[in-house]
């Protein structure tokens, strides 16, 4: 296998600054059947981020952090802070799921769900209505002032602050309940902080849509740097077949390019004008490329009109380009190592998080024995240890919980604990366990380990039905 | 700043900040203004033989972010102590902020107290949500002492029997637990006698409560009781407006048994309840002498 030499191009050559001003991209509208998979995305992403917090559930908002009672509700969840393991979990899915993804084909990521392309996209469409395509754009920022250009870009302005602050607003409506915080948006009495993320998340969102766009990408974004690492010679990227476009040229329409001593590639330079990032695909892969495929559906539809076969610029490995592979040839490197080794870690990760949440306990209990005296002796000489127990309902429902005390022969529970517990509540409950005399007195002065069990009833007519039980380890001590 | 013995220091923090900070505005402008460039927009630098430095320059509104965060930091060292000794001119303090956000929290409970505050103890004993919001001031400022079930063990008064070493109406466990106690039991080995006749003197405070006693001992030790009397009385009751224990019920706060008792007369005891009434405002001691008191009375719907 032969080294392709990239060949090495400097930026802005000649102005010898090391900062220079970035030119504004104009990227020319495109359809095609990858913009419609990026437009189904934008859909799907967008009805969840902006319509869950109006979800009801259980009589309260379908998804709400409410980071004051700290409590997390996803949908029939509470969960607690002790859970933020399952915020681990999340995130360690995500990152196989990038990885394994990325590994196949590229930045899906940043082409067609990253909030950065979504909202940009979004911003994009809206630039286009108010001022036109691509060429319209460009002639508009060159002319001078006029009451057509103030009405276009004011028109705009609005629009996009309006999606921005909305977006602040919904992602404000995730921490406070969205019925509430609109109400308080009316009435104009906005907590500060609820102000300040409103704005600062809805202005965050205006810049980097309107203005920032693909600097983001190039400047900011960690991802966009590390993805490359899980990048081989066998993953799918947006290429151009430079055999078959070179050498370049225009030709007429109908003429076979082979006859003319040309190549497909006609120099239409549309594949440069769609591009978000401004990069010319026909140099090769570069850091710049978030694989929106946006040069794909331009040429593509070029191609049709010149009546040449589709896929001059298409989803292709190094590999296969350069050993001229079908698709079907390139699909079958699919199964190699670092692609089975991301699928298999992504697939253990998801059972477990899965069988976890599944079996997610709906009572939590921790036992925390009292420190200001280790053991007491009571009346009739019997030995008492004073223990808390914290009690989380991890569930919507009043939950009938007993305590018990196991592994201590003798060992009694003082006025024993039936505890009831309403939904999502969490209590401190003293609990004393009492050994008789004779029983402290076989057993010998020392730390004994014992376990509480916490049973969680059943209602009504099984109210002594045991639902779900767990023990708690803890030790009695014995004085010498 | 106390920390260091000269303000020499102060001088030097104040100084290294100043000139870092300038020293980051001198750098981004000699960059801007620099073209040290070859003619291939390389740096001129080559490492390993054939490694060549391109320019590949930044964009300029990093530049100009980056020339905001040191204005940002010029206004932050004015406004804020970052200045070694220098104090900021917003007066800003961390003991100030943490005094600020206490009088706001203070003043966000103030509000949950304030219902309670004119709620007679009687009725606040069933009143389910004050009792909890009692068993967490209690789990956190008395259990430490009388255990998290509140029935103490040697040396800390149980709260939830009837026996009240200073009274147990509501009120007296608001004073209690204000201004706290001292129980004093003084040395009394010179007053009553030998060692023999201390011995008497604590079998017949055991005969007292019907414990298991020796009749003889105790009957010598009924008459040099006398000097007992001045506190717990002639009968042994006590006396709960000078604290003195109640001796003829079974509850023993230093421990049971004739050596217990006689090592207490012959040494004394000094136990002490340190006052809450400056840790805590009155309107929770309020909510928490209420929860104290309902320990012995209606028992809590809380715990049980």
């Amino acid at each position: 296998m032969t080294r392709a030499s990239v060949p090495i191009v400097a930026v802005a050559a000649g102005s010898g600054s090391l900062y220079i001003s970035e030119a504004k991209i104009q990227p020319r509208a495109v359809s095609g059947w990858f913009a419609t998979w990026r437009w189904l995305l934008v859909g799907l992403t967008q009805a969840l981020f902006y319509g869950l917090p109006w979800l009801q559930w259980n009589g309260r908002q379908s998804v709400l952090f409410d980071l004051a009672a700290r409590r997390f509700y996803v949908f029939g969840m509470v969960l607690h802070p002790q859970d933020v393991i399952y915020l681990a979990g999340l995130l360690i899915l995500s990152a196989y799921g990038l990885f394994l993804f990325t590994a196949v084909a590229g930045r899906l990521w940043c082409g067609y769900a990253c909030p950065q392309t979504v909202y940009t996209e979004m911003f994009l469409w809206v630039e286009h209505r108010f001022e036109g395509d691509r060429q319209a754009r460009i002639r508009l920022d060159a002319a001078p002032w006029s009451m057509n250009k103030l009405a276009r870009r004011g028109g705009k302005q609005t629009v996009w602050l309006a999606i921005g602050l909305w977006t602040g607003f919904t992602f404000v409506a995730y921490f406070t309940p969205a019925r509430v915080l609109a109400g308080e948006v009316a009435a104009l009495a906005v907590g500060p902080w609820e102000a300040f993320w409103i704005l600062f998340y809805g202005l965050a969102t205006y810049g980097n849509a309107g203005y920032m766009r693909e600097q983001v990408c190039k400047y900011m974004c960690p991802y966009a740097r590390f993805q490359s690492a899980m990048f081989d010679r066998d993953t799918l990227v947006i290429s151009y077949d430079e055999k078959r476009g070179e050498p370049r040229g225009s030709r007429p329409r109908g003429v076979d390019p082979a006859t003319i001593g040309r190549g497909d590639c006609i120099d239409c330079t549309l594949c440069v004008q769609v591009c978000p990032t401004g990069i010319d695909i026909r140099k090769g892969l570069q850091y710049e490329c978030i694989g929106c495929a946006a040069c794909i559906d331009v040429c593509d539809s070029v191609m049709d009109k010149m009546q040449s076969p589709r896929g001059l610029i298409r989803y292709a490995t190094q590999n296969g380009m350069a050993n001229g592979w079908s698709r079907r040839e390139m699909w079958l490197r699919i199964a190699r190592p670092r692609v089975l080794g991301y699928a298999g870690v992504l697939a253990v990760m998801a059972v477990a998080f899965v069988a976890s949440l599944a079996m997610r306990a709906p009572l939590a209990a921790d036992v925390v024995r009292d420190r200001g005296a280790l053991a007491r002796l009571v009346e009739g000489g019997a030995v008492e240890n004073v223990y808390r127990m914290q009690l989380m309902n991890a569930t919507e429902e009043t939950l009938r919980v007993r305590v018990d005390v196991e592994g201590l022969r003798g060992a009694t529970l003082v006025g024993g604990a039936a505890v009831t517990l309403a939904p999502a509540e969490a209590r401190w409950v003293p609990l004393a366990v009492q050994l008789p005399t004779e029983a402290a007195q076989s057993l010998g002065a020392g730390a004994h380990a014992m376990q509480f069990r916490v049973a969680r009833l059943g209602e009504g007519t099984g109210a002594d039905a045991v639902l779900f039980e767990r023990r708690e380890k803890s030790t009695f001590v014995i004085p010498r | 700043m106390s920390d260091f013995f000269s303000s020499g220091w102060s001088i030097f923090i104040a100084a290294a900040t100043l000139i870092s900070l300038a020293a980051c505005l001198a750098l981004l402008l000699f960059a801007s203004r620099r073209a040290p460039m070859a003619a291939d927009n390389s740096t001129g630098h080559v490492f390993d033989e054939d490694l060549v430095e391109m320019n590949n320059p930044l964009p300029r509104w990093w530049v100009v972010l980056f020339v905001l965060t040191v204005l940002f930091a010029f206004g932050y060292v004015w406004a804020f102590p970052g200045l070694g000794a220098m104090a900021g001119q917003l007066g800003w303090t961390s003991r100030g902020e943490l005094a600020a956000d206490q009088a706001r929290s203070a003043a966000a409970v103030g509000q949950v107290f304030a219902v309670y505050a004119a709620v007679p103890a009687e009725k606040l004993a069933g009143d389910e949500r004050a009792m909890a919001i009692g068993q967490r001031l209690f789990i956190q400022n008395c259990s430490a002492c009388h255990g998290s079930d509140a029935r103490g063990s040697k040396g800390f008064p149980n709260l939830t029997d009837d026996d009240w070493l200073h009274g147990g109406s509501p009120e007296k466990i608001e004073e209690t637990i204000t201004l706290g106690r001292t129980g004093v039991m003084p040395p009394m080995a010179a007053a009553v006698g030998s060692h023999d006749d201390v011995r008497e003197v604590a079998q017949y405070v055991m005969s007292l409560s019907g414990s298991a006693h020796d009749a003889i001992a105790a009957s010598g030790g009924r008459r040099k009781f006398a000097v007992c009397a001045a506190c717990h009385g002639a009968d042994g009751k006590g006396n709960t407006a000078i604290g003195a224990p109640n001796l003829t019920d079974k509850v023993w706060l230093h421990g049971w048994g004739e050596a217990a008792i006689v090592d207490i007369v012959e040494h004394g005891k000094i136990n002490v309840m340190p006052p809450q009434g400056g840790r805590l405002p009155a309107a929770q001691i309020h909510v928490l002498a209420s929860y104290v008191w309902s320990l012995s009375h209606s028992r809590p719907t809380a715990s049980r």
